[in-house]
């Protein structure tokens, strides 16, 4: 915990290799690659590698991904590698850890630091061995000349410190030469967490440390009136009840005394605003007022629309879905007088960091953020709220402080995924191509992460009166179709409020984008008498588009045909849907099988098939986790999810009001057909697969029954009512 | 003053005899495999054995706990691994991992009392358990091969 930059790199001896490049020189560079270097790494004397990386695990396999890529360029051992991620005060700043983006992104920036250090180790080389570098090769750190002579990494390096700046010469291996990326390695991470012995930001504690837990407003916007501190008097744990603002939180010495006085506490709060009733969210969403961008234009619709042998039209909604992480946000926090340091689970290291400074008055030079792996949050959940918790109570107090939220607290407060609505409408011309599409999207933006400037995006930053932000990003994810259409239109209005509080859900508008892109297809290939995946290839012109579609029909054994199935087999049925991620990242296709059971209104669904495309692939064993995580996940979205609130606020607040998917109802099979692309840069694969699935499902429910449904989630109570 | 037997150790507890297990045997035995989850006895991922049997540590006061304790630590070790553990490894069976103290101390369970389950048996014996990684379908093959 004490590690000190210097210290560590002065203990080791240790080459040194250092990237800063203005921004401004980026943008006329030709190689994305050089385009974000920002990342460091480092030879210690004895051998091992240790890696400064700024992005952090998830739960994603990402630490031994980017590891394989170090240590592949760098000509090591795999297990000679030791990754630092995500302390503000060790790691360079590579952004927040969002968008299926470490691989990407810091995936090149560290390949380049190895191959650039390698070289640096290799030059060092041929000058103790009196040789040219080009006769050396080198076997796991170990230098070698043609005459048997040998040095090293270690060797060349002990106690010397040798700091170089990025030559731009050193080229990566081409991927014939891979021995350790594209290996399926097991993941570094594992066994701890079957031991039980993984360090979760949930297992640290500090000497001294208490224990806080905040108690929040009932309602939107409810302004504190009056904290009755002698209702805590009496408990034990030395209670200590924080009030700044509207801020209110109880502080003891032991954990099940604070979740006591928490609980305990009197509060009384001043009305706040009242929230819609959740039956009226479709228009209530489409009524609420909103900037609107045409985001992408051919041809003219109109007249497309009008001169069309068949038209279409429909709306589609998807409500807000929570992160509903498994262990509620922790942080702790030891804030002194002129300086803190926090231990936090964050996607964001940096940008939290700045964000609690100005939360506590401190400059962001006197705060330091250790980032410490937590409960897998898929986007942004309470682990920022709670760290800033953490924060402000131990400025309070004087002591490092312990917050973990309780499961109500994570439920209620988290941000959620957005509510959105999508409509759309098409035209097919005589032959069953598509005219005209005109695509309208009503969200708001889905990026509510703290930054330096929306300080108020923490609740404590909020309860403190500073100001928040919802950036616009996500809204348009995947808005855009990925087939050619000569007519055709994206329209996203972009609302200015939201009704609950919103950010990053897996995928931003992704998931919902796609299902209602991917529904509409399918209705149209139904209206043109098409079977589904011939119709999609025949309006796709990207190959890797079509490849993972005709990809995932060789998987599922599909056989061409128009749905619905119809006959004496009603009630089970097929359905595909396709993604190219935010139009630029992986590919991913979906078919599966449902079973509808009539009676109850219950889906099953019985077998999935993917296939995937995310260009070069690191670790394929990590990559199918990924994609299988992410297709449950987004099945149990699909069937159940549902953030239900009352005009006060969020009432879901446990996992009974909550439901997510169990044992019981995941598929039979999830078969994964991998597309590798040696010769494509590697993508994320972090969100891809979670695309297509709730068309995928929906397509699927209308193969089996005739019925097509345009609401997440696919519920009995939603199917019984539909097939009624 | 309370009195509990844990991994075959016995402790005094300082905590209140109203405390839940969960909070006593991370915060004063610093056994941290047990996992807050949502106190509510609706997820596992507290789940430790009370005389072999699966229970919620976050829901069960530690006054009440009459019976010998075994959390994760106590089922195995890198060096003494159960064969869940080492069947949860080799089928790379987590993500984040937060689920997985409660999905083998549930199945070690479970496998002790039916060793040849079905299946079926097994996601019903996991049903109480919840994911949010989506790993089920590795978590349910860790567990046939542990079975096996």
């Amino acid at each position: 915990m004490n590690l000190d930059r210097r210290g560590f790199l002065k203990g080791a001896g240790a080459l040194i290799v250092s990237f800063s490049i203005p921004e401004s020189a980026f943008a006329q560079a030709q190689d994305p690659r050089l385009q974000q270097i920002d990342a460091w790494l480092a030879v210690g004397a004895d051998g091992e590698v240790t890696v400064f990386c700024g992005k952090v695990e998830l739960g994603t396999g990402v630490q031994t991904a980017l590891s394989q890529i170090v240590a592949e360029e760098l000509d090591v051992s795999f297990g000679r590698i030791r990754m630092l991620m995500g302390d503000t005060a060790l790691c360079p700043n590579q952004g927040p850890t969002v968008g299926s983006q470490s691989i990407y992104r810091a995936g090149p920036q560290l390949r380049t630091a190895a191959a650039e250090a390698r070289q640096t180790l290799v030059e060092m080389a041929a000058a103790a061995l009196s040789t040219e570098a080009s006769r050396l090769s080198v076997a796991d750190g170990t230098v070698s000349a043609p005459d048997g002579k040998r040095v090293s990494y270690a060797e060349l390096v002990g106690g010397k410190k040798i700091s170089r700046a990025l030559s731009g010469t050193a080229k990566p291996k081409s991927p014939d030469q891979h021995a350790i990326v594209g290996k399926p390695i097991p993941r570094v991470d594992l066994p701890a967490k079957v031991f039980g012995t993984h360090e979760y930001v949930q297992n640290l504690r500090m000497p001294g440390m208490l224990h806080g837990r905040v108690v929040r407003p009932p309602m939107p916007e409810a302004q504190l009136e009056r904290v009755d501190e002698a209702s805590v008097k009496s408990l034990p744990g030395n209670v200590r009840v924080v009030v700044k603002g509207n801020f209110v939180g109880v502080v003891a010495d032991r954990e099940e005394q604070a979740i006591r006085a928490a609980r305990s506490l009197k509060v009384q709060w001043k009305q706040g605003v009242e929230l819609p009733k959740m039956a009226d969210m479709p228009a209530f969403t489409r009524a609420t007022p909103s900037r609107e961008r045409v985001l992408a234009s051919a041809g003219s619709v109109e007249p497309a629309l009008a001169a069309a042998a068949k038209t279409h039209k429909a709306q589609y909604y998807v409500p807000h879905q929570m992160h509903a992480s498994i262990g509620p946000s922790c942080a702790i926090a030891s804030v002194t007088a002129d300086a803190a340091t926090l231990w936090s689970p964050t996607q964001s290291s940096f940008n939290l960091r700045d964000t609690v400074a100005v939360v506590l008055g401190l400059p962001r030079d006197k705060v330091r953020l250790v980032w410490i792996e937590g409960s897998g949050c898929y986007g942004h959940n309470g682990a920022d709220d709670a760290t800033a918790d953490a924060a402000l109570m131990s400025q309070a107090v004087g002591k490092p402080v312990r917050v973990q939220w309780m499961r109500h607290d994570e439920h209620g407060n988290e941000p959620k995924g957005a509510a959105m609505v999508m409509e759309v409408a098409g035209g097919l011309d005589p032959r069953g191509n598509v005219a005209a599409w005109d695509y309208q999207v009503w969200s708001p933006g889905h990026a509510g992460r703290p930054a330096g400037d929306g300080p108020g995006n923490v609740l404590a930053g909020a309860a403190l009166g500073l100001p928040d932000r919802l950036a616009p990003n996500g809204a348009d994810r995947n808005a855009r179709p990925t087939y050619v259409f000569p007519n055709s239109r994206v329209t996203l209005h972009l609302l200015q409020s939201t009704v609950l509080r919103v950010s990053s859900l897996r995928g931003l508008g992704s998931p919902q984008n796609t299902f209602a892109n991917e529904s509409f297809i399918d209705e149209l290939a139904h209206a043109a008498g098409a079977d589904p995946i011939e119709f999609r290839i025949r309006h796709l012109k990207d190959e890797r588009a079509i490849a993972v579609v005709e990809g995932v029909a060789k998987l599922a054994q599909w056989n061409p045909r128009p749905a619905p199935r119809g006959g004496k087999n009603a009630g089970a049925g097929r359905g595909v849907a396709f993604v190219h991620y935010d139009n630029y990242s992986g590919y991913a296709a979906i078919a599966l099988q449902v079973l509808v059971d009539r009676a109850s209104g219950k889906v099953s669904v019985e077998r999935v098939a993917a296939a995937h495309d995310c260009g070069l692939i690191v670790n394929p064993d990590g990559l199918k986790n990924q994609i299988e995580g992410n297709i449950v996940q987004t099945l149990s979205r699909a069937l159940l999810e549902d953030v239900k609130f009352d005009t006060v606020g969020v009432t879901s607040l446990d996992w009974a009001r909550y439901p997510i998917l169990r044992f019981s109802d995941v598929p039979d099979e999830i078969a994964i057909t991998l597309i590798d692309r040696p010769d494509k840069p590697s993508v994320g694969a972090g969100e891809p697969a979670a695309s297509p699935v709730m068309a995928a499902v929906a397509n699927a429910i209308f193969d089996a029954t005739g019925v097509r449904l345009r609401s997440v989630p696919f519920t009995p109570e939603r199917v019984k009512a539909a097939l009624a | 003053m309370t009195t509990i037997t844990v991994n075959g150790k016995r402790h005094e507890v300082t905590a209140s005899p109203d405390t839940p297990l969960l909070y006593v045997l991370r915060n004063e035995l610093e056994l941290n495999g047990p996992k807050f989850g949502c106190g509510l006895a609706q997820c596992g991922a507290c789940t430790v054995h009370i005389d072999g049997r699966p229970a919620r540590s976050c829901s069960v006061a530690v006054s009440a706990v009459k019976g010998k304790v075994t959390t994760i630590e106590g089922l195995g070790t890198p060096e003494k691994p159960h064969p869940l553990q080492q069947a949860f490894v080799a089928e790379q069976a987590a993500q984040c991992g937060y689920c997985i103290n409660g999905m083998i101390m549930t199945a070690s369970a479970f496998l002790a009392r039916n060793p040849r389950p079905s299946e079926r048996d097994i996601r019903a014996a996991l049903d109480g358990n919840l994911c949010r990684c989506g790993t089920h379908m590795r978590i349910l093959r860790a567990v046939r091969r542990a079975a096996a």
